[in-house]
C-alpha cells in the first residue's frame, strides 16, 4: 500500500479500492445460502479461530462484527426485525441479561446445551448459554502476605490491609459483577460497609488494567490485587521477559473456598430474535460448547471450560481446582446497576 | 444549504432530543455522588489542555513560520507528526515507560537502592498525566492552523510595527498574535472538543471525566437515555462556548492585506538558535520520537508476530475510509463555509455551529445518533415494501460503509469547517466585491479566487480529517459492516486485552500512514512558498 501508492493518479486508485470494498461488503451481507452473522463482544482473536473451524466443518460461512456489548445490543435493538445478526456473543453475563431485557434474543432449546452447561450458567428460559468461565481471584506477594489472614474477598475490608490493595477502576465490568454477586448473597448494608472499608485500603487510586495490578504487586507497590485469572496466565506465557518475571513473583489465591466460592463470570451467546435460521445458530452454539472447542478456550485464553469433564490445560492445573460461586449468573446482570451505585457511594473511582 | 446542515445535524439532534424524554431516578444518584467529579475533572482537563496546546502550538508555529534557525525546514513538518499518534496509544507508551513497575522507576530504584515510598515520582496515570498526553498529541491542530495564519500575515504589517518602534516581543503579542486569533481560536477549540470526547486516555488513567460518566451511566447503570442526556448537556456546553467565542470577535475583522508576500523570517543565532532548536526538539521527541520508539521496541521484541496476513487489508481499509471521509468533509465544509460567507446571518452561523457539535461527543454516542435514524428509515421503507409489494428490502443504510462515512462526517466536519472558515475569514470581502463587479459568478469566484488563496487551509482541512479518521475507533467499531476491520480497531482489540506489545504494530502503522498526507502537505506548502 505504502509503496504502490501512485501520487499522480490517487483518484483512480481510490475509486477502485472503494468499489472493491463496497463489493465485498455487499457480497458478505448478501443472501448466500448458509451464512451466519455474528455480533461479538468477544474480541476477534478470541473467537475467530473457533468460527473458522466451524466453517471448515460445516461449510457455513460465518461473518463477524466485534464491538462493546452494549453498543452491539443497541445496534440490534435499533435494527429490529431486519437485523442481519443471528448470534450475539458477549464477554459477561450482565450483557446477556441486558440483551434479554431488551427483547433481542429468541429462545432456543437444545438437549445438548442443557446437558453440557450447568443450570446457573445459562438462562432458565433458554435465551442464552454460557460458553466459558472467568474467575476473579486474588493475586498476592507471597513474602508479604500471610495467607492465614486472607481467605475471602470480605477480609480485604479489614484495616490491616490499609494501603496494600491494588485494583482497577469500578468502571470495569468484572469489578461490577463481583459487587453484584455480593449484593445477591448478602444485604446491601453489609455490601456497602465492605465496599467502604475496601476502598479505604487502596494503595493508589484505581488505574490501568488487570495486568498493571499484577505488575504493581510484583514491584512492591501493593501486596494484594484483584484480577481475572487469565491475565496472570497470559503474563506467565508472555514473550516479554519483564511481564513473565513479574508474573512469576506473585501467587494466585482462590478466595472464599470455605464458603460460597470464588466469584465467576461467563462469556456466552444467544440467538437473536431477528434470526431467520435459529437452527443453524443453535448448531454454532452447540459447536462452541463441544469438548474440543471448550479445550481451546483454556489453551488460548486460560479461561475455564463451562462444561465438566474437559481436561484443563497444564497452566490451569497448576493453579489447582477451585470452588466456584454457584450463584445464578443472571443475578450479576440484574444487580449490576445497583452495584455501580454502591461503588459510586463508596467513592471507588 | 440549511437542508444539508439539517441532515448532518440529525444524529446530534437525536441526542439533543433525549433531553425532552423522561428523566430517570439515575439522575438523582449521579448528582448525589459522581456528577460533580465528572464536571470538575473535565473542566480542569480542558483548562490544562487548552493552555498546553496554546503554548506548544503557537510557539512551534511562530518559530517555524517567522524565524530562521538550523533545522527549521525539518521541524516545520516534523512537528506535525504527533498528530498521527492516537491519544490512548501515547498514554499506553508513556505508562509503559514511567509507571512504578516501568523501566525508568525500576532503574532509579536499582541505582539508589530505594523501595516503594522512598522517593517522589510524578504519577503518570493522573489528571496531570492526561493533560500532558492530550496536549502532546493535540497541539498540532493549533500549530497547523496558526502557522498558516502566520505565513499568510503580510510582512508589511509586521514590519510596520517594527518600524514604529515596537520591539519584537511587542510585535508578536500586539500584532501577530491578535491577527492570528481566528486560527488560534479554531485550533484550540478543536483540541478542546477532542479532549472532551476522549474516552481512551481518561479511562486508562482512571480520571473520572465527563465521558467516563457517559459510558459508566450507559454500560454500568444500563441507562442509555440518561447517558444520551449527559452527552446532550456536553454538546450544549460546547455550543455555548462556540457561540460565545464567535460573539466575542463579531466586530473584529482579520483580513489579509494586499498581495501575498512571503514573510521575511527573523534569523536566530547564538543562544537563541540553540533555544529554538532545543524547544522544537523537545516537543518532537516527547510527542513523537519517544512514544514511536517505544512502539517500535515492542514490535521488535517479537518480529514474528509482525507478519500478520490480514495486515495489508487493514491498512488498505483504514487508508480508504480516511481518504473518502476527508474528501467528503472538505467538500461539505467548503459548501457550508462559503454559504455562510455569501449569506451571512444568524441562521447559517447557528447551523454551522450545530453541525460542529459532533466533534465534542464521544464517537460511540454519535454512532448511536446515526443508528437510530438510519435504522428507523430502513425499517419504515422495509415495512412499506412488505405491505404494498410483499417484498422485504432489509436494511438499506444500516451496516454499510456509507453509514460509517456519514458518521465520520458528523463527527469530523467541525475540523474541516473550522479550518476552512478561519481561512475564508482572512480573505477581504472587497476581493469578492471587485471580482463580482468584474462579472464573476459566485462559483467561478470560489474556483478562481478563493480556492487558490485558500490552498493552505484546504490542504490542512484534508489532512486533519484524514488523520482523525485513521485514528478513529468507537464509531468504526459499532457501525462497520461484517468482516471489515481497520488498523485502529485491531490496535484497540489488542490493547483492550492488555496486549500492548501486540497492539504496537497496528498503532505504528497508523502513525506511518498518517505520515503520507503530512509529507504531501509539506511538499505542497514548500512548493507554494517557492512559487511566491
Amino acid at each position: 500500500m505504502l509503496t504502490t501508492h501512485s501520487p499522480r493518479r490517487p483518484g483512480t486508485r481510490l475509486t477502485v479500492l472503494f468499489a472493491a470494498a463496497v463489493t465485498t461488503a455487499v457480497l458478505s451481507a448478501g443472501t448466500v445460502a448458509e451464512t451466519l452473522n455474528i455480533y461479538s463482544a468477544r474480541q476477534e482473536a478470541l473467537i475467530k479461530p473457533l468460527l473458522d473451524r466451524f466453517s471448515d466443518e460445516t461449510g457455513v460461512e460465518v461473518n463477524l462484527v466485534t464491538g462493546s456489548g452494549d453498543a452491539l445490543i443497541t445496534r440490534l435493538t435499533t435494527e429490529g426485525r431486519n437485523s442481519p445478526a443471528d448470534v450475539l456473543l458477549t464477554s459477561d453475563a450482565g450483557r446477556l441479561y441486558r440483551a434479554r431485557q431488551a427483547g433481542v434474543l429468541q429462545p432456543v432449546s437444545s438437549d445438548v446445551l442443557t446437558a453440557a452447561i450447568p443450570a446457573n450458567l445459562r438462562s432458565p428460559d433458554n435465551l442464552w448459554y454460557g460458553l466459558s468461565v472467568r474467575a476473579r481471584v486474588l493475586i498476592i506477594a507471597p513474602d508479604r502476605v500471610n495467607t492465614d489472614e486472607l481467605q475471602d474477598y470480605e477480609d480485604l475490608a479489614d484495616p490491616q490491609w490499609k494501603g496494600r490493595i491494588c485494583v482497577r477502576s469500578s468502571g470495569n465490568i468484572y469489578n461490577q459483577s463481583l459487587v453484584a454477586g455480593m449484593l445477591a448473597q448478602q444485604d446491601s448494608a453489609q455490601t456497602q460497609a465492605w465496599l467502604d472499608g475496601f476502598v479505604r485500603n487502596f494503595a493508589r487510586p484505581p488505574q490501568g488494567g488487570d495486568r498493571d495490578q499484577i505488575k504493581a504487586v510484583a514491584a512492591g507497590q501493593c501486596d494484594v490485587a484483584l484480577v481475572n485469572s487469565y491475565y496472570l496466565g497470559a503474563m506467565l506465557q508472555s514473550d516479554n521477559d519483564e511481564e513473565r518475571q513479574a508474573a512469576e513473583q506473585v501467587e494466585l489465591l482462590w478466595p472464599n473456598q470455605s464458603n460460597r466460592g470464588a466469584h465467576i463470570n461467563i462469556s456466552g451467546a444467544g440467538v437473536t430474535r431477528a434470526s431467520e435460521q435459529p437452527d443453524l445458530a443453535r448448531q454454532l452454539i452447540e459447536f462452541l460448547v463441544r469438548e474440543d472447542s471448550q479445550r481451546w478456550y483454556a489453551e488460548t485464553n486460560n479461561e475455564y471450560p463451562v462444561r465438566d469433564g474437559v481436561p484443563h490445560s497444564r497452566l490451569l492445573q497448576a493453579w489447582g481446582d477451585f470452588k466456584a460461586d454457584a450463584l445464578d449468573v443472571s443475578e450479576l446482570g440484574r444487580l449490576n446497576a445497583q452495584a455501580v451505585m454502591a461503588m459510586d457511594r463508596a467513592n471507588w473511582k | 444549504m440549511l437542508a444539508t446542515s439539517l441532515v448532518i445535524a440529525l444524529p446530534v439532534l437525536v441526542i439533543i432530543g433525549s433531553l425532552f424524554g423522561g428523566y430517570s431516578p439515575a439522575w438523582e444518584h449521579l448528582i448525589d455522588t459522581v456528577l460533580g467529579d465528572y464536571v470538575v475533572n473535565s473542566v480542569l482537563l480542558m483548562l490544562g489542555v487548552g493552555a498546553g496546546t496554546l503554548l506548544l502550538g503557537v510557539s512551534a508555529a511562530w518559530l517555524t513560520a517567522m524565524c530562521e534557525f538550523p533545522g527549521r525546514r525539518f521541524f516545520s513538518w516534523a512537528l506535525l507528526l504527533p498528530m498521527a499518534m492516537p491519544a490512548y496509544i501515547i498514554a499506553y507508551t508513556y505508562t509503559g515507560m514511567l509507571d512504578y513497575a516501568g523501566p525508568v522507576q525500576s532503574l532509579l530504584r536499582d541505582t539508589f537502592g530505594w523501595g516503594y515510598g522512598d522517593y517522589w515520582f510524578p504519577e503518570i496515570r493522573s489528571l496531570g498525566g492526561a493533560v500532558c498526553m492530550l496536549s502532546l498529541v493535540l497541539y498540532p491542530y493549533t500549530y497547523l492552523l496558526v502557522r498558516v495564519a502566520f505565513q499568510e500575515q503580510s510582512t508589511a504589517v509586521l514590519e510596520a510595527s517594527r518600524s514604529l518602534g515596537k520591539t519584537l516581543p511587542a510585535t508578536f503579542f500586539r500584532v501577530a498574535l491578535p491577527l492570528a486569533r481566528p486560527a488560534i481560536a479554531a485550533g484550540v477549540s478543536l483540541a478542546l472538543m477532542e479532549t472532551l470526547a476522549d474516552y481512551g486516555t481518561v479511562s486508562y488513567f482512571g480520571v473520572s471525566a465527563f465521558t467516563t460518566g457517559i459510558f459508566r451511566t450507559w454500560y454500568g447503570l444500563g441507562e442509555l437515555q440518561t447517558a444520551a442526556q449527559l452527552a446532550a448537556f456536553l454538546m450544549l456546553f460546547v455550543f455555548m462556548l462556540f457561540i460565545l467565542e464567535r460573539q466575542s470577535r463579531r466586530r473584529l475583522r482579520f483580513y489579509r492585506t494586499g498581495t501575498r508576500q512571503p514573510p521575511r523570517r527573523i534569523a536566530l543565532c547564538g543562544w537563541r538558535a540553540v533555544t529554538a532548536v532545543g524547544l522544537a526538539s523537545a516537543i518532537l521527541v516527547s510527542g513523537f520520537l519517544l512514544p514511536a520508539s517505544q512502539l517500535a521496541i515492542w514490535v521488535l521484541q517479537d518480529p514474528a508476530r509482525a507478519a500478520q496476513p490480514a495486515f495489508l487489508a487493514l491498512a488498505g481499509n483504514s487508508f480508504l475510509l480516511a481518504a473518502i471521509a476527508a474528501a467528503c468533509c472538505l467538500l461539505l465544509a467548503l459548501f457550508l463555509g462559503y454559504g455562510k460567507r455569501l449569506f451571512p446571518g444568524f441562521a447559517q452561523t447557528t447551523a454551522n455551529g450545530v453541525v460542529s457539535m459532533g466533534y465534542a461527543v464521544p464517537g460511540t454516542v454519535i454512532a448511536v445518533g446515526v443508528l437510530i435514524p438510519f435504522a428507523w428509515f430502513d425499517n419504515v421503507v422495509d415495512s412499506w415494501l412488505r405491505e404494498t409489494l410483499g417484498v422485504s428490502s432489509g436494511l438499506l443504510l444500516s451496516g454499510t460503509l456509507g453509514a460509517l462515512v456519514f458518521a465520520y462526517v458528523v463527527r469530523f466536519l467541525s475540523v474541516s469547517l473550522q479550518t476552512v472558515e478561519s481561512g475564508l475569514a482572512r480573505i477581504r470581502p472587497s476581493i469578492d466585491e471587485s471580482a463580482r463587479s468584474l462579472g464573476y459568478p459566485p462559483l467561478s469566484l470560489l474556483r478562481r479566487i478563493h480556492i487558490p488563496m485558500l490552498r493552505g487551509s484546504l490542504l490542512t482541512a484534508l489532512l486533519l480529517v484524514f488523520v482523525d479518521v485513521l485514528k478513529e475507533l468507537p464509531t468504526t467499531l459499532i457501525l462497520r459492516p461484517f468482516n471489515f476491520n481497520t488498523l485502529a480497531v485491531r490496535a484497540h482489540e489488542l490493547a483492550s486485552d492488555e496486549r500492548l506489545a501486540d497492539a504496537a504494530l497496528p498503532a505504528l502503522a497508523i502513525v506511518l500512514i498518517g505520515l503520507l498526507p503530512v509529507i504531501l502537505l509539506t511538499r505542497n506548502m514548500a512548493s507554494d512558498n517557492a512559487a511566491s
